[in-house]
């Protein structure tokens, strides 16, 4: 009895997560052009979605801002970490802060204020992306940062040092020693970054150019708009977006358990 | 003497931290050397790994300077030194498989590949782990990590190897063969060794020289064999190896007074000189009660293995007694000591110590008197129950019986009094020295213990006195038995 009661629960939470996406995943597959009757099978937004040119523009137009940020920010943030953590204690726990404040930070704020410095103070054109992109760096960076200092933590301290006891400059010794140390803290800086750029939309509002459009900022002002074809194509776009992201954490996942096992057996053989 | 012949010099290395003003090195001298075995020697926080991470370069001195080969080599990074470290926790590159962890430092000097395999297979050779090349780190056990650390060191010929705690994270067995092991390695080599540790057994076994080190300060530098027949300060005598240490002093010509008795001695210190008295445990010969220097009651009986060890509570005072004749506990016996078994040092400071008791409701006791003060404070972390026992930091009990609590006061702090009962203890005047603008008493109690009061007034010798001692002058000292 309890036992079903808890398979309920667990069931309805499960349903309240994913029946959102579910519903727009089956629209997706028809020709309804609202929510409601379904009428006949159609991969025709699919068709709208890889073949109209402003659509194909802008999800390139996203990727390559979030990639290009996500560089950029990944550099930044995991350099930031490295210098907090070889800082002095006090130093260190300076940078930690003010690392945290754009982190709790509310995005609007971020984009409002860059706009303002960039742009209305700089002078600098939005049409030049450098603000757009300075203020994707600028949300990305501090969760870089967060997702190298674990690794540097767990990092023996001795191993630089015995680098640079072997002969190894600080320079030679953090790309040959720490780098490698901390890549996974590195990889999955990088990955939040991805996905922090392309799920951004304040800041993108405020610092884009005007005839740019990321997905966000593209999918709020075409669901205020009345071009029925675009809509239910970003139903496949909705859609497309989630099974990517699904096969990359069962991938993720599928590592991770590869990785444990191969530890396991590694601490076998140690013993 | 020729001055090339030091292969590295310390001159007057202190080493404050700037985060938080620690001294943690003050004042350090010493000469090593080329091809010597030096161990620094000491309890952890003494300064030791500090010294040698400023001979590596990792730390610098806030002031003095270190020649190597007679050169500064202050204003030299690490990576530029010919000195190369073996750390404590091995601190191989677990990215690497073995050969690259050991050709590394090679790799860094642009070492032709064909070299590098060739060097990296005799270093291998030399710690016993040929064919180790393609192993990754993780598969290794410590001893052999260990090994691997060595030979990534040794792989560059350093003028000299610094090892820190090498052998720390080894079993005993495994450190036991890794001691003669570095030791041979050392006789071969002939590479200058400079090795950290806080185990006086291991330095014992392996030094050419000990610097025994505490609180940032030299306290002696010497050959084993001096360090520990002949310790120069009380720590020494307590660090190295076992000993009973006494404060006392000087009764007259070779004669010293300490736990409870008079003992006739070979170290020759004026009348009235305040002493600690060093007996090892082996020295002391148990007598028939009544014939020996001075006696007391078998307390407790552990066989050792080779030996007995004995404690045998005399007054006051505790002596440990390693024979190889048993004895019963609750047996009156004499204890005697040859006069050159006897270490006498002369005291660095006249601070007065003593043991204090624990009584029933866990407060601390004088002879009969409470001290107002709280056990809490002195041990860290602890906290007071409600039925008035003790809890540690780890949250557990504390079982008085098995710690003790030494009082220090400083002999200015203590007062005479003719009112025999307002103070801690009673004694009479034994000796006194007029120092210029105070006199220095001996006060000798019935307790058996040996006061040093320092007043301006003039007391007669053989005066019966009560001292009164402030407990908030006292700083007590927490010891596990």
């Amino acid at each position: 009895m309890k036992r079903s009661l808890r398979g309920l629960f667990l069931v309805l939470v499960l349903l309240i997560l994913y029946l959102p996406i579910l519903i727009l995943v089956v629209y997706s597959f028809t020709t309804s052009t609202q929510i409601g009757a379904i009428r006949g099978f159609s991969l025709h937004n699919y068709v709208t979605l890889f073949t109209t040119p402003e659509l194909r523009d802008m999800i390139t137009g996203t990727l390559a801002l979030a990639l290009g940020s996500a560089v950029i920010a990944t550099v930044l943030g995991t350099m930031g970490a490295i210098g907090a953590f070889y800082s002095s204690r006090r130093t260190g726990a300076v940078i930690s802060t003010v690392n945290q404040i754009p982190v709790v930070n509310a995005d609007v704020v971020t984009g409002f204020s860059i706009c303002i410095l960039l742009v209305v103070v700089f002078h600098i054109s939005k049409d030049s992306y450098i603000p757009l992109v300075a203020g994707h760096v600028t949300l990305c960076a501090p969760f870089v940062f967060l997702s190298v200092m674990p690794r540097i933590r767990q990092m023996d301290p001795s191993i630089y040092e015995a680098a640079l006891d072997l002969g190894a400059t600080p320079f030679d010794a953090l790309m040959q020693i720490v780098i490698p140390q901390i890549v996974p803290g590195i990889i999955s800086g990088f990955a939040l970054a991805i996905t922090l750029s392309l799920d951004d939309y304040f800041i993108a509002t405020y610092t884009k150019p005007a005839m740019f459009d990321t997905i966000s900022t593209y999918v709020v002002n075409a669901t205020k708009g009345s071009q029925t074809t675009i809509k239910t194509a970003l139903w496949a776009l909705s859609t497309v977006i989630f099974v990517i992201v699904v096969l990359i954490v069962i991938g993720m996942n599928l590592r991770s358990i590869r990785q444990e096992r191969a530890e396991k057996t590694g601490r076998r053989l140690h013993v | 003497m020729d001055r090339t012949e030091n292969i590295i010099e310390l001159k007057n290395i202190t080493k404050i931290f700037d985060d938080d003003g620690f001294t943690a090195v003050d004042n350090f001298n010493l000469e090593v050397k080329r091809g010597e075995f030096v161990t620094f020697l000491g309890p952890s926080g003494c300064g030791k790994t500090t010294t040698l991470r400023m001979i590596a370069g990792f730390d610098v001195p806030t002031s003095g300077d270190i020649l190597l080969n007679g050169k500064s080599i202050i204003g030299l990074p690490p990576y530029k030194r010919p000195i190369n470290t073996v750390f404590q926790r091995y601190a191989l590159f677990p990215h690497m498989n073995i050969y690259n962890n050991i050709a590394f430092g090679l790799r860094q000097k642009k070492t032709p590949e064909e070299e590098i395999r060739r060097r990296v297979r005799k270093v291998l050779d030399l710690v016993d782990l040929e064919g180790f090349e393609g192993r990754s780190v993780s598969t290794l056990s410590g001893g052999q990590q260990q090994r691997i650390a060595i030979a990534r060191a040794l792989i560059n010929e350093p003028e000299i190897l610094l090892l820190d705690e090498p052998l720390g994270a080894l079993d005993l067995k495994m450190r036991k063969e890794m001691q003669l092991e570095l030791k041979a390695m050392h006789d071969k080599l002939g590479i200058t060794f400079i090795y950290v540790t806080h185990d006086q057994e291991e330095a014992l076994t392996m030094s050419d020289k000990i610097v025994v080190m505490n609180e940032g300060k030299t306290q002696q530098i010497g050959t084993p064999e001096d360090i520990y027949n002949e310790p120069a300060t009380a720590f020494v005598a307590d660090f190295i190896g076992e000993s009973n240490i006494f404060s006392g002093v000087m009764t007259g010509k070779l004669r010293a007074r300490f736990c409870g008795g008079e003992f006739l001695c070979v170290d020759d210190f004026p009348e009235g000189t305040h002493i600690t008295a060093v007996v090892r445990p082996e020295d002391v010969e148990i007598v028939p009660a009544g014939t020996g220097i001075i006696s007391g009651v078998v307390d407790s009986v552990i066989f050792k293995g080779m030996h007995y060890e004995i404690t045998v509570l005399s007054g006051r005072n505790e002596m440990v007694i390693q024979t190889v004749n048993s004895a019963r506990p609750g047996d009156r016996v004499g204890l005697r000591v040859d006069p050159e078994n006897i270490h006498i040092i002369q005291a660095e400071d006249h601070t007065n110590s003593f043991p204090v008791d624990i009584n029933s409701a866990h407060r601390l006791e004088y002879n009969g008197h409470t001290l107002d003060t709280s056990l809490t404070r002195i041990i860290k972390g602890s906290k007071r129950l409600e039925n008035g026992s003790i809890l540690d930091a780890n949250g557990e009990v504390i079982d008085p019986a098995r710690i003790r609590i030494q009082a220090s006061i400083q002999p200015e702090d203590i007062e005479m009094t003719d009112d025999q009962d307002a103070g801690l203890v009673q004694g009479t005047i034994s000796n006194l020295i007029y120092l210029g603008d105070h006199y220095s008493y001996v006060i000798h109690t019935e307790l058996e213990q040996d006061f040093v009061v320092y007043d301006e007034d003039l007391w007669n010798m053989d005066d019966r006195v009560s001292l009164l001692m402030p407990v908030e002058k006292m700083t007590f000292t927490l010891r596990k038995k």
